[in-house]
């Protein structure tokens, strides 16, 4: 089964940065969450509930919706962070993507390590731009607000064409396929890493790469 | 037909699908509530969340669907559409968007209902979610309140597009299969929200200063039994009483199984279970009148005009948002489930008691003055009391100002045929009140450090020394650093400031000013005589003409 692939991208300014990607990243593992599994006896589960919360931007006109998940919004955001220093640390055009892949976990023989074998994974190209004015940046909130919506959009079509999505594990291998570490609710396993490219899209000798894993084991 | 669909399957899908279909208003109207909407994830099923999700039922939107279904799914042809539209306090209503559940013919046989099925209308529901918070009715349903609310009303049946004006958009949020046929939810929503009213040219400008905020009791069109999206505080006694969910509600316990699909188990046992009382906090929160936030109207498909944020005073003259002009508030709002924290604010609203209607409002007296709460700590919609050090918040909201129906800077108008109480700008009051009084006028005279002024007043100048109908006054007054509106220091000779200063007042018409116009007056009238008889001889070509044009 192959791998498939969403690329987005969005032209925001330096503050915006962080929202833009939290918005998609939360839209995105809104759609990938699950409740709780709670195994039972003969093999059946049940799942839990997944709140969800509205977040309005401070930069940007514009709301999403998260999964009611403190934890999960902190890993997020700590590496949304990560990125936004890089970007601005970088000193150079401005441009660099966040890839938020989800895969599953094989199991291998001793001494080969597990393989993960990514399923989806999303990539969001992020192009800073500098606004002089007071009014320019004033359009730019609404116009990002306006860009940040058909991306949602996007998003959402992708999820509708329900496409592969891992089998229901069984409860020994939930681990293979969930993030069973948060609390409250159950996501896809995920990874999300960053990379600050140049005008030509190609990584720096800087690449920063960063793995993100929720479980605390690991 | 739906031979291959045991009848337990087949009850369990329509269960779904009837859940599904209430969950949906819920999620559109909650959306639509004017408030950010927040729910806590449970890792122990309930038993009680539809879909692994948690949405709040609303009781009364739980009634207006459940009676709107009348116990029918949606099937092909009958398709259950939200409309949610837009009324102003003018009675004036848009509709703004139609949410549609329709089910089409095309069947997916081999999937599995207790699974696939209810775990993709999970997904739906979160892409709806999703989705209602990216049209543009969401933001202008977070702005609701004084001037404009928004209503919502449930029908069944044919889909009707009509009054969503020209050029209305359409977003598709999902689509689930299923053995009796595919589900389909989608919203077509408005994209022109030019407010067309007849009325705009009729009525006089209205006062401005004033933050109106009486009630006129307008009967509602018995027709279209249009809701405010509204929600009710629990104890309070209406007088109409909504079955209470518990009574119908049916319990989704589900359990799935790992096992081969042969194998699925499924239980969903009808409980009736006390449905606890949607933990929304008590008060409510009062639009108070005469924050700048009370005129926006804003899209962000619409162009904005910025606009001078002065020094932060409530009593601000804002700029109709509506060319048919701002009389009355509409009593609806949004009651909006009161915000975390912030600060207790008058409530400057009488009863909203006034108008029950045919409309069911539920049940909201402003009366209980001691409910109104609060503002949202971080949300932008409220205080934009044009503190412009708000920061984002506020700009951003009085930046979106549509429709302003102004005297227009610049422009030349005898000043008293426009009553200056009535001119629509900003800091009107601010407005040169009488033309003798201009030599004294600091505005006309800008004082020394003209950097401290906000660019609207250069155009105010203008606009009140233009008025002059003596214009010839205007060349006793020097200017000293004039700064038009707009203009940006530049080193051109011929910069704006010149070029009012030399187009400010135009030479009067040689045909009247008196001297000359006596003299040509009376040759005229002299001439009079000759040019009748020229007229008379001409006329059968005139006839012709005429005829020519018929």
């Amino acid at each position: 089964m192959n791998c498939r692939s969403e690329v987005l991208e969005v032209s925001v300014e330096g503050r915006q940065v962080e929202e833009a990607m939290l918005a998609v990243l939360h839209t995105v593992l809104l759609h990938r969450s699950t409740g709780k599994f709670h195994y039972k006896k003969e093999g059946t589960y049940s799942i839990g509930t997944v709140g969800t919360q509205d977040v309005d931007c401070d930069f940007i006109d514009f709301t999403y919706v998260r999964v009611s998940s403190d934890e999960l919004d902190r890993a997020l955001r700590k590496v949304v962070g990560e990125f936004k220093d890089a970007l601005r640390n970088s000193g150079g055009d401005g441009l660099g993507q966040m890839s938020l892949e989800f895969y599953q976990k094989k199991k291998s023989r001793w001494p080969f390590s597990d393989e993960c074998i990514p399923w989806e994974v999303w990539t969001v190209k992020v192009h800073v731009v500098a606004l002089a004015t007071e009014q320019e940046r004033q359009i730019c909130r609404e116009k990002v607000g306006e860009k940040l919506c058909e991306k949602i959009i996007n998003i959402v079509e992708v999820m509708n064409r329900h496409e592969y999505l891992p089998k229901m594990p069984t409860q020994s291998e939930v681990d293979n396929v969930f993030d069973t570490g948060l609390r409250d609710v159950q996501p896809y396993l995920y990874k999300i890493s960053f990379q600050i490219t140049d005008a030509l899209g190609t990584s720096v000798t800087t690449t920063m790469r960063r793995l993100i894993k929720d479980t605390l084991a690991l | 037909m739906e031979t291959d669909l045991n009848s337990q399957d087949r009850k369990d899908l329509d269960k779904f699908i009837k859940f599904f279909a209430l969950k949906t208003v819920q999620v559109i109207v909650q959306a639509r509530l004017g408030e950010k909407i927040c729910t806590r994830s449970s890792s122990s099923p309930t038993g009680s969340d539809w879909f692994n999700l948690a949405i709040k039922d609303i009781p009364e939107v739980t009634h207006e669907a459940k009676k709107a279904l009348a116990g029918q799914l949606p099937a092909v042809g009958r398709s259950m559409c939200v409309e949610i539209s837009l009324k102003t306090s003018e009675g004036d209503s848009m509709e703004l968007e139609i949410w549609c559940l329709e089910m089409n013919e095309k069947c997916d046989k081999e999937i599995k209902v207790s699974y696939t099925v209810y775990n993709r209308l999970s997904l739906l529901l979160k892409s709806l979610l999703a989705i209602t918070r990216v049209t543009p009715a969401y933001r202008l349903s977070r702005k609701q309140g004084h001037e404009f609310v928004i209503l919502y009303r449930i029908y069944f049946g044919e889909v009707q597009l009509n009054g969503l004006g020209e050029g209305f958009q359409t977003v598709r949020v999902g689509t689930v299969g299923t053995p009796v046929g595919t589900i389909t939810l989608s919203c077509a929503y408005r994209i022109n929200l030019a407010f067309m009213s007849t009325r705009q040219f009729e009525r006089t400008p209205p006062i401005m200063g004033i933050i109106i905020d009486h009630f006129v009791d307008r009967p509602y069109p018995s027709s279209s039994p249009m809701h405010p999206c509204n929600y009710r505080t629990a104890g309070e006694d209406t007088g109409v009483t909504y079955p209470s969910v518990e009574d119908s509600q049916e319990v989704c316990t589900t359990s799935f199984s790992t096992s081969p699909p042969s194998q699925c188990v499924f239980t969903v046992t009808k409980a009736h279970f006390q449905t606890p009382t949607p933990v929304v906090t008590d008060t409510l929160r009062v639009p108070v009148a005469g924050l700048a936030f009370s005129h926006q109207l804003s899209s962000s498909r619409l162009s904005y005009q910025p606009a001078a944020l002065g020094v932060g005073s409530a009593d601000l003259a804002y700029p109709v948002v509506f060319a048919a002009g701002l009389n009355a508030t509409h009593p609806h709002q949004l009651m909006v489930p009161g915000k975390e924290g912030g600060i207790a604010l008058a409530p400057n609203q009488p009863t909203h008691g006034a108008q029950a209607d045919q409309e069911r409002l539920a049940l909201y007296t402003p009366s209980d003055g001691a409910h109104c709460m609060a503002t949202p700590s971080s949300s932008e919609d409220t205080e934009t009391v044009s503190n412009s050090s708000e920061g984002r918040a506020s700009p951003h909201d009085v930046l979106e100002t549509i429709f302003v129906r102004k005297v227009g800077a610049f422009v030349n108008k005898p000043i008293n045929q426009v009553t200056l109480t009535s001119l629509d700008i900003p800091f009107a009051m601010f407005a040169p009140k009488n033309l003798e009084l201009e030599d004294a006028d600091p505005m006309v005279n800008p004082p020394e450090s003209p950097e401290t002024e906000s660019p609207l007043q250069g155009s105010l100048h203008s606009d009140g020394s233009s008025g002059g109908s003596n214009s010839n006054a205007h060349d006793d007054f020097v200017m000293i650093d004039f700064k038009p509106a707009f203009s940006k220091d530049d080193i051109l000779p011929m910069d704006l400031g010149t070029f009012y200063r030399e187009f400010q007042n135009p030479p009067q018409l040689s045909s009247l000013s008196i001297d000359i116009g006596a003299q040509s007056m009376a040759e005229d009238l002299d001439s009079l005589q000759e040019k009748l008889a020229v007229h008379e001889k001409n006329v059968r070509e005139f006839d012709a003409f005429v005829e020519t044009l018929q």
